[in-house]
């Protein structure tokens, strides 16, 4: 109706944007891009994609700003109040199966596409969910416009037990593809390192795009104008 | 579609923020395939999932399990099968608790069927559910889109199915051996994935019998063969 009079309805923030996780020999390593989009307008230069979920679990997200951020803040709420009453460590498929029943409740209207990982007694554990509540679990995951760039270097380089340099090495080459190649995605990596020891969040883990220094000086000299006085 | 990844006008790449493959329904574009033998059954699927033209994942599991003896082969919406396949794993499970009994595969795919049947409207799920149990051996049922539930000697679901009716119509015959099947199933289902451009990946077989699953995997280069000219 008011599109027939020309006013359009008010788009969301979506996140053009590279995420992606790998399962590697102690864990899993996720990573992001930090630029968050408004069409062709760059609306956070250095937003934080990485979202936490418990101290052993992350969720990176994708698809509407304001939906992968609540829903994941709404997860990590239930999965608190979860492992205070069971009195055990929250595990990675709970998170999982609360997630998903909540996107597929919602039909693909919470835009939320998620990459979750984490670490629980069962071992490492990493899954992708789309917005419509399907979701999928393997050993190496890429999500949001930057996906296709990014899983190009996994299908590439990834291989079992990787260890933990060469594992931080090739998400953050993953999460590069999607910066260069894919326009929905920029400015920094991210990366969340989870082992049974331990979370190590690395914000930001490195600057692929460093503005270069001028070369010369361009100003003119002081004196240059002369000056009626 | 994949074309406007590499547009270079201003509008369709990027104005839209994201490309539409990414908002399109995960969907699998299937082949599977399930057929009785006497004592047991054989299942089989391929292993592609899709969004649009993206193969989100290539060694999916479609093959889901409902109880230790009874199994279903999941097509069409993702979401949709997943959703459905955890609802009847979890109230099989409670019915299994309250009679203190192994499920039946006809109560299985009785509750397959009413799910279906009731958002038939809102879903997209063709679902084979097969299985063993004490009172009518193995078993197979077909719960295609309307919601209805059949049983059948041996049938095939997915988008794949359609290249292969003849070839089943002509190498099924009944009261074969579970090797025999197991080499239908295989056949059948390369066959398919060698014309569908949404079916591919491995074959995932499985036979269930009085013993519960035995599960094996094709990887794709030990497909069977055929005229590829």
């Amino acid at each position: 109706m008011f599109a027939k009079k020309g006013i359009q309805a008010a788009k969301a923030r979506k996140t053009g944007t590279t995420i992606a996780g790998i399962v590697f020999k102690d864990g899993i390593i996720l990573g992001a891009d930090t630029r968050a989009s408004e069409g062709t307008f760059i609306a956070d230069k250095n937003c934080s994609k990485i979202h936490y979920i418990s101290p052993n679990m992350y969720c990176c997200g994708a698809g509407t700003a304001a939906d992968t951020e609540y829903v994941t803040r709404l997860i990590s709420s239930k999965i608190e109040l979860h492992s205070l009453t069971t009195e055990r460590k929250p595990r990675v498929v709970a998170a999982l199966t609360m997630l998903k029943q909540m996107l597929f409740r919602y039909q693909g209207y919470v835009g939320a596409y998620l990459v979750l990982g984490g670490v629980d007694s069962t071992g490492p554990h990493l899954y992708t969910v789309h917005a419509r509540g399907s979701s999928d679990k393997l050993p190496y995951v890429t999500m949001g416009s930057g996906s296709l760039a990014a899983m190009a270097v996994f299908e590439d380089r990834y291989h079992v037990n990787m260890e933990l340099d060469e594992a931080k090495q090739l998400v953050r080459d993953a999460i590069a593809a999607g910066i260069f190649n894919d326009l929905g995605s920029g400015s920094n990596v991210d990366l969340c390192v989870i082992t049974k020891d331990g979370t190590d969040y690395i914000r930001p883990f490195d600057e692929a795009n460093i503005k270069g220094v001028r070369q010369g000086k361009y100003r003119y000299k002081r004196g240059t104008t002369g000056l009626y006085t | 579609m994949a074309v406007n990844l590499i547009t270079n006008s201003n509008d369709t790449a990027f104005s839209d923020s994201s490309p539409d493959w990414l908002n399109s329904e995960v969907m699998t574009g299937t082949t599977i395939m399930a057929v009785e033998y006497d004592g047991g059954v054989v299942i089989g699927a391929d292993s592609r999932t899709t969004s649009g033209s993206y193969v989100v994942n290539r060694v999916t599991d479609k093959l889901t399990r409902i109880s230790d003896s009874i199994y279903c082969c999941r097509s069409g919406s993702a979401a949709d099968t997943q959703a459905i396949a955890d609802i009847v794993a979890y109230s099989l499970n409670f019915h299994k608790m309250e009679l203190d009994e192994e499920p039946l595969v006809e109560t299985a795919s009785s509750i397959f069927r009413d799910m279906c049947y009731r958002y038939r409207d809102s879903m997209v799920a063709g679902i084979i559910c097969a299985g063993w149990d004490c009172f009518k051996g193995g078993q197979v049922y077909v719960i295609p889109l309307g919601g209805m539930c059949v049983r059948r000697p041996f049938t095939i679901g997915g988008s794949g199915s359609t290249y292969i009716y003849g070839y089943c119509d002509a190498h099924y015959k009944p009261n074969m051996s579970k090797n025999e099947c197991l080499d239908f199933v295989k056949q059948a289902v390369a066959l398919a994935m060698s014309r569908d451009g949404s079916s591919g990946g491995v074959i995932r077989l499985a036979s269930i019998d009085k013993d519960g699953i035995n599960r094996t995997i094709i990887s794709g280069d030990k497909l069977p063969t055929f005229y590829d000219g």
